[in-house]
């Protein structure tokens, strides 16, 4: 397959799965609505039954938006970790910012505070353990800093794993435990408009400094003293790709809870693909996480009577995926 | 050009090597020979400025090393790293394409010239056929001439190679080494550390000779390569000899059982 071949397939792949999701649920919407509701929408006459144009915009429309969202967003954060811990198995939280974010939300959840301040804390407290990481991982001199941060991050992750733990011990079984189980497993069901107006700016954010720095990404995946040498100041580089990925993936998990796989093994397929090149690589890896976050939550809706979190479904296509993986680099070697 | 004045090297907290003080000239070639573990590596990311100096000054033009940004740096020193396997799988025209990285602005992508430049290195060192193929992918001396090619696009005024011909062939290190004397002649400053004294006769005007992080002797390989100066740094009975008009070459002598 050609390279724009590949932009062309999963781009098309994307559109198609988009008709589907739209049309999909416990209320079928036919195709036919759905175009008349678009051209309606674009000012043209059309008459659509008004419940398929309130199910199609005000129910699917947010849900379909924050899979793409959170799927193109993890994607590419876990594009940028893997070319700068130079590591295809790493993923977006590495660096402990989905512990970070849980203990916050399950902190919320369990002080009883609202939804909203629930993702405030989610937000923050994924911002505050990367920050956390990054800062003890700095000062581990005399180490491999890449090295230095992986086992920071996995040892605060371990931490903040257990303070989580904690909590769960204590929180109220009927009301409070459901609630911080769903989180834990990620959930699209109940997003707002609000939550995408919240989450989209601040994803955008993260996105920019990735995409202008694209060809400078390439050479994080060197050696240190390769990249330096180079003229690269890889440790300032280096801290603007960790905020910007960790952005990204906090504004992700923060509206949509922690949802595994995404950002480890969409970035890895799309590396098949087109090379590691980073400048190529970045758009296919979005394409391919919004198609695969929203196939998943649309199949997690409409395949059994209760809603499937889409952590669960990401971790049965994962996991076989990443053995395939791990098993074919080992055949290459 | 580089310049190296009473510089001590070593990793943080623990210093290799001291006293190393010379300065290489516009189209100068220099060897540096040492056994294993005797610090040239380190004495070369001194140099580089990818480890701070334990004492003394490496000086680029005159300017102290430390004061200069690191693509200003990487426009006036090519590196030569001793060949590595890669992390990921870039093709060849790529990782030849990252020298080009000090010449352009922190949010540009390598441009027509540059691919120009990118191939030409690659065409002089005679890998161009390789420029599509996975640096992963291919054998270690010709990921070895990658990497030369890569230090080439970033057209510097220096060249620092490490143990360049290490896994070379017999066919490829006679070509690097016609290279490192072809870009001497063209004006290009050249270290380049190597194990092979012979290496020394063969292209380089001077040789410094390393041994547990001192300077033993620095000078014109005729003149500072001798089998006493070989048997203090590599523990062996090696001689000398001429071969036809004025060229060198060691030969070890092997006890008999």
């Amino acid at each position: 397959m050609t390279r724009t071949a590949a932009y062309v397939a999963a781009a098309a792949a994307l559109a198609a799965l988009i008709v589907v999701a739209f049309s999909v649920g416990r209320y079928p919407v036919s195709a036919r609505e759905l175009l008349e509701l678009l051209y309606a929408k674009l000012g043209g006459r059309a008459q659509v039954p008004p419940l398929a144009a309130s199910v199609v915009l005000e129910i699917r429309g947010p849900r379909v938006l924050a899979a793409l969202l959170v799927g193109a967003s993890l994607a590419a954060a876990g594009t940028a970790y893997q070319g700068m811990f130079r590591n295809p198995l790493v993923s977006p939280d590495i660096l402990g910012v989905s512990s970070g974010a849980a203990l916050g939300a399950v902190l919320a959840i369990f002080l009883s505070l609202g939804v909203l301040a629930t993702q405030a804390c989610a937000f923050a407290g994924g911002l505050a353990a990367v920050a956390l990481v990054y800062a003890i991982g700095a000062r581990l001199r005399g180490h491999d800093p890449l090295l230095a941060l992986v086992l920071t991050g996995v040892v605060i992750g371990t931490l903040l794993g257990a303070a989580i733990a904690l909590l769960e011990v204590l929180a109220d079984p009927a009301r409070q435990l459901p609630a911080i189980t769903f989180w834990l497993l990620g959930s699209l069901a109940s997003i707002a408009p609000r939550d995408l107006e919240a989450a989209a700016p601040l994803a955008l954010t993260g996105l920019v400094p990735m995409l202008l720095l694209r060809w400078r990404m390439n050479l994080l995946g060197l050696p240190e003293d390769e990249a330096r040498a180079l003229g690269v100041e890889t440790r300032s580089l280096r801290r603007i790709v960790v905020a910007a990925a960790t952005l990204m993936t906090a504004a992700s998990v923060a509206i949509g809870g922690i949802i595994g796989w995404v950002g480890l093994v969409v970035p890895h397929a799309a590396r098949l693909v087109v090379g590691p090149d980073f400048g190529r690589l970045l758009p296919l890896a979005m394409l391919i996480g919004a198609a695969f976050l929203l196939a998943v939550d649309t199949l997690g809706r409409t395949v059994a009577p209760v809603e499937i979190p889409p952590g669960v479904l990401t971790a049965l296509v994962g996991t076989p995926f990443f053995l395939w993986l791990f098993a074919a680099a080992r055949g290459r070697s | 050009m580089l310049e190296a004045d009473a510089l001590a090297f070593g990793f943080p907290g623990r210093t290799v090597g001291r006293g190393v003080s010379f300065a290489l000239a516009r189209g100068e070639v220099m060897c540096v020979l040492g056994p294993n573990g005797g610090g040239k590596t380190t004495l070369f990311r001194t140099l580089l400025g990818l480890l701070p100096a334990h004492g003394g000054a490496v000086r680029l033009d005159g300017t102290a090393l430390a004061a200069l940004p690191r693509a200003e740096v990487a426009r006036r020193i090519g590196y030569v790293p001793q060949a590595h396997s890669g992390y990921f799988a870039f093709a060849v025209c790529e990782m030849v394409l990252m020298g080009r990285t000090a010449h352009l602005g922190a949010f540009a992508v390598p441009g027509r010239r540059d691919r120009e430049v990118a191939e030409r290195a690659l065409a002089s060192l005679g890998i161009a056929h390789l420029a599509d193929r996975p640096f992963t992918g291919i054998s270690a001396g010709e990921r070895q001439l990658a990497l030369v090619a890569r230090a080439l696009a970033q057209e510097p005024a220096v060249l620092v190679m490490d143990e360049p011909t290490a896994s070379l062939d017999f066919g490829n290190q006679v070509r690097v080494l016609g290279r490192i004397r072809e870009l001497a002649a063209a004006g290009m400053a050249v270290l380049f550390s190597t194990h092979d004294p012979d290496h020394a006769f063969l292209a380089a005007g001077r040789a410094l000779l390393l041994a547990e992080g001192r300077p033993l002797a620095i000078g014109a390989p005729r003149e500072v390569i001798r089998p006493d100066t070989l048997a203090r740094m590599y523990h062996v009975a090696v001689r000398v000899v001429t071969v036809g008009a004025g060229s060198h070459t060691c030969l070890p002598d092997i006890a008999s059982p």
